[in-house]
């Protein structure tokens, strides 16, 4: 649809004067600006040599949880598997072994194979989990030199469980029993520099 | 008088309904988990409670009680007011009802808060572990309790847990915790299959589903109180865990594994059949089906399945006792066809070379009848003979006795002709041949060519219908689901599809033609026999068989109708007409 003329609004370039076309004031402008950065703190991050500290709830590479006697926390219920945007998650669930019974753990996946290439990390497996056995930590440098050995496995995960929970970078939605469900930890500040 | 359901009045005429029926008539859907159609009314879940009325002096006047609509016979002039009321059409007039009712609040408001009452004791017990529950995505207590209940629990004592008993049966297992007593299966089991296993015990809150010691649930319709069970209490062991519900595709089929032709739902995923589910056809099945049906869908994804299409290499002359030789030659769909057809043509270039077609009972009517069509016009004098008929004892009819004996009246059987199509097949032959010849009797004689179409699931009946002494013709065909010595000594092998990878229609014991599309893609290198049918006409293309249908219902005048049938949208049901 064209726009019609009456919405139109032609605007003409500022004609300078002769104060503006000495162009000395822009010059000083500018080099204020220069100095003022020259004694300000610094911003730039030395990456990699220095890793950034991510805010805790940043969405990175997903964990399995473990129940408070080690075994996977997932129920396989497919909540993840049907909430992804990306069809990166494939569970095969089974009945769990007898041992596990007896703590009423029906359903255990057999297997559970999350694809981290296909991921988009928008974090909705996390909030479709029914019992918080999958989060979403701040691992961020994710690298590899196939594609294979980024089709994270059961086992695989688990261990990224273990590895954060050892560097203690738990993601800020493991208390989720204390905060809302979506809501913003008030510990968690948008980093500034000034 | 009519019968006015939410002010909306509907004629039933001489039909005894109940309220449920009657409104259903009407198009509101009262919700109800004890009641079955096809079971005894026992009126005890109280889900369908509604309010009724009758017409006195002008004034509609209700009963001050909410009545179960399951067990309330309707009658002329009746009112039925349900819970949902106020989701009534509006353009309908309001009926006069009697002040004094109105009071009390607006009409429904009774039945709608004893509806999310009774959902509210339901759940008293009924544990959340929907997460982990099969039944979760088709479950009633799901539904009902998202559209009539209450979205929070007040209970705060703990729930009943009683253990789980999966030794119920070889084939069930029931999670005693999500049981909400409808005792649908108790019900089941004594009017349907007749035997009685499972009882009621304990009372109150303590109510349990259970068998009696050393009678499990072992009948040939088990597996029906799973789909009967409308929460996850019963689940089937064969289904347990494999899939969520909602990833399932339903298709509308036909069962192949007796000649009742029960018509199926075939629940499958990314081309895998996961599960059969009886759909309700009165003139069939009714709303069941039998085990052997329901759990025999394993043999379409088996590991020796006939996989790939080869072609037997005898060894050159040269080389007459090489070990190696005879060898299986895999090759490509269009070389072997195209072969296929030259040695056929060769053969019908010489009347006097004897070709035999056996044309099995699991082939759909199309293709029994466009395989003739193609084997007669590729070699005229080729003979055409029906295919073993499996058969395995008597017609097994429900309900039974404690002793085991059927009583009248009959309401289920389970044939015991064990293939889908022998009268479609036969028909077929007939049109063809004129009479129907038994395979047997084919394969008694010695042949220069053999055409066997096959499809069994079992190959067992392909080998208990061989001669003891039987040697392959030099040209023998087989297109056939498992490896059986036919296959072995096949020239040209083909593997064949199942029912549920074909579309097509079979005609049942009691003549009555069934249309059914496809369920599944088959394997990646099967074609169904239709399309070998077709490409061995030189017809170009994929082959529909709807087309076919019209063809041979031209041709035939016993199946006429079938011309007549327009093809069977997916998910749509399957249209039926009676030969």
């Amino acid at each position: 649809m064209p726009i019609p003329e009456s919405q139109v609004r032609w605007v003409e370039a500022p004609r300078l004067g002769l104060w503006e076309q000495l162009y000395l004031p822009a010059v000083v402008e500018g080099l204020k600006t220069t100095v003022r950065h020259l004694f300000s703190p610094k911003v730039t991050e030395e990456y990699p040599e220095q890793e950034p500290k991510l805010p805790p709830n940043y969405r990175g590479v997903h964990r399995l949880n473990r129940d408070e006697k080690g075994r996977v926390k997932c129920v396989a219920c497919y909540m993840c598997a049907t909430a992804c945007p990306a069809h990166c998650i494939d569970i095969v669930a089974a009945p769990a072994p007898p041992e596990w019974q007896a703590d009423g753990r029906e359903k255990y996946p057999e297997t559970f194979v999350i694809d981290e290439l296909r991921c988009i990390y928008c974090g909705m497996c996390e909030e479709a989990c029914p019992v918080d056995a999958i989060e979403l930590t701040t691992l961020y440098d994710l690298t590899g030199y196939t594609r294979e050995e980024l089709i994270f496995d059961k086992e695989k995960l688990l261990s990224v469980y273990d590895y954060t929970v050892q560097a203690g970078t738990d993601p800020i939605r493991t208390q989720a029993g204390r905060l809302g469900p979506a809501s913003e930890p008030a510990t968690f500040r948008r980093p500034t520099h000034s | 008088m009519p019968v006015y359901v939410n002010d909306k009045p509907v004629e039933l005429g001489s039909q005894r309904w109940n309220c449920i029926q009657a409104a259903q008539q009407a198009g509101v859907f009262i919700p109800h988990y004890c009641w079955h159609e096809a079971l005894s009314v026992v009126a005890s879940c109280r889900m369908c409670l509604v309010e009724i009325g009758e017409w006195k002096d002008g004034k509609v006047v209700m009963q001050p009680k909410v009545v179960p609509g399951c067990q309330t016979p309707v009658k002329d002039g009746m009112v039925i007011v349900t819970g949902e009321y106020d989701r009534r059409d509006p353009t309908l007039p309001p009926l006069p009802y009697d002040p004094a009712y109105l009071q009390a609040g607006p009409p429904g408001s009774r039945a709608k808060k004893a509806q999310a009452d009774t959902l509210e004791a339901l759940l008293l017990n009924h544990p959340l572990d929907c997460p982990v529950c099969d039944k979760a995505g088709e479950c009633l207590l799901q539904d009902y309790s998202f559209r009539y209940g209450r979205s929070t629990s007040r209970m705060i004592d703990p729930k009943n847990t009683p253990p789980n008993k999966p030794h119920i049966s070889s084939k069930i297992t029931l999670f005693t915790d999500r049981c909400i007593m409808c005792t649908r299966c108790v019900r089941f089991t004594r009017e349907i299959s007749g035997t009685g296993e499972l009882c009621v015990v304990r009372r109150g809150h303590h109510e349990e589903i259970d068998v009696f010691p050393g009678r499990p649930l072992e009948n040939k319709l088990a597996g029906n109180v799973v789909d009967l069970c409308p929460v996850g209490a019963l689940g089937s062991k064969d289904f347990l865990y494999k899939q969520r519900v909602w990833y399932l595709h339903t298709r509308d089929s036909i069962c192949s594994r007796c000649s009742s032709g029960c018509n199926i739902y075939v629940d499958s995923n990314k081309d895998i059949v996961y599960r059969l589910r009886p759909r309700y056809n009165p003139q069939v099945n009714g709303h069941f089906m039998c085990d052997d049906g329901r759990y025999g869908y394993h043999f379409t994804h088996a590991a020796e399945r006939i996989r790939r299409a080869g072609l037997l290499q005898q060894p050159s002359t040269s080389a007459s006792n090489d070990p190696d030789y005879p060898m299986r030659r895999w090759l490509a769909w269009p070389h072997l066809v195209s072969r296929l057809r030259q040695s056929l043509q060769s053969l019908g270039q010489q009347p006097q070379r004897r070709v035999a077609v056996i044309l099995s009972p699991f082939l759909t009517v199309e293709e029994a009848f466009l395989l003739a069509k193609a084997l007669r016009s590729l070699a005229p004098q080729a003979q055409l003979a029906l295919g073993p008929v499996p058969v395995v004892g008597d017609d097994d009819r429900y309900p039974k006795d404690v002793h085991g004996r059927p009583v009248e009246p009959t309401r289920f059987i389970i044939r015991a002709e064990k293939c889908p199509n022998r009268r479609g097949v036969e028909t077929v032959l007939r049109y063809w041949t004129g009479q129907v010849t038994p395979a047997e009797e084919l394969l008694r004689q010695s042949w220069d060519a053999l055409w066997f179409a096959g499809g069994y699931p079992e190959a067992a009946v392909v080998e208990a219908a061989l001669p003891s002494h039987w040697s392959a013709p030099p040209l023998l065909v087989v297109q056939d689901l498992f490896p059986s010595p036919l296959t072995e000594a096949a020239t040209f092998l083909f593997p064949a599809t199942s029912s549920f990878e074909k579309e097509g229609t079979f005609i049942n014991a009691m003549g009555i033609a069934q249309t059914f599309p496809r369920a599944v893609r088959p394997l990646i290198d099967a074609r169904s026999e239709l399309q070998l049918a077709h490409e061995l006409l030189e017809r170009p293309g994929l082959v529909q068989a709807a087309a076919v249908r019209r063809e041979l219902g031209r041709a035939i005048p016993e199946l006429a109708h079938l011309a007549t049938i327009d093809p069977p949208a997916a998910p749509e049901r399957i249209e039926l007409a009676t030969v």
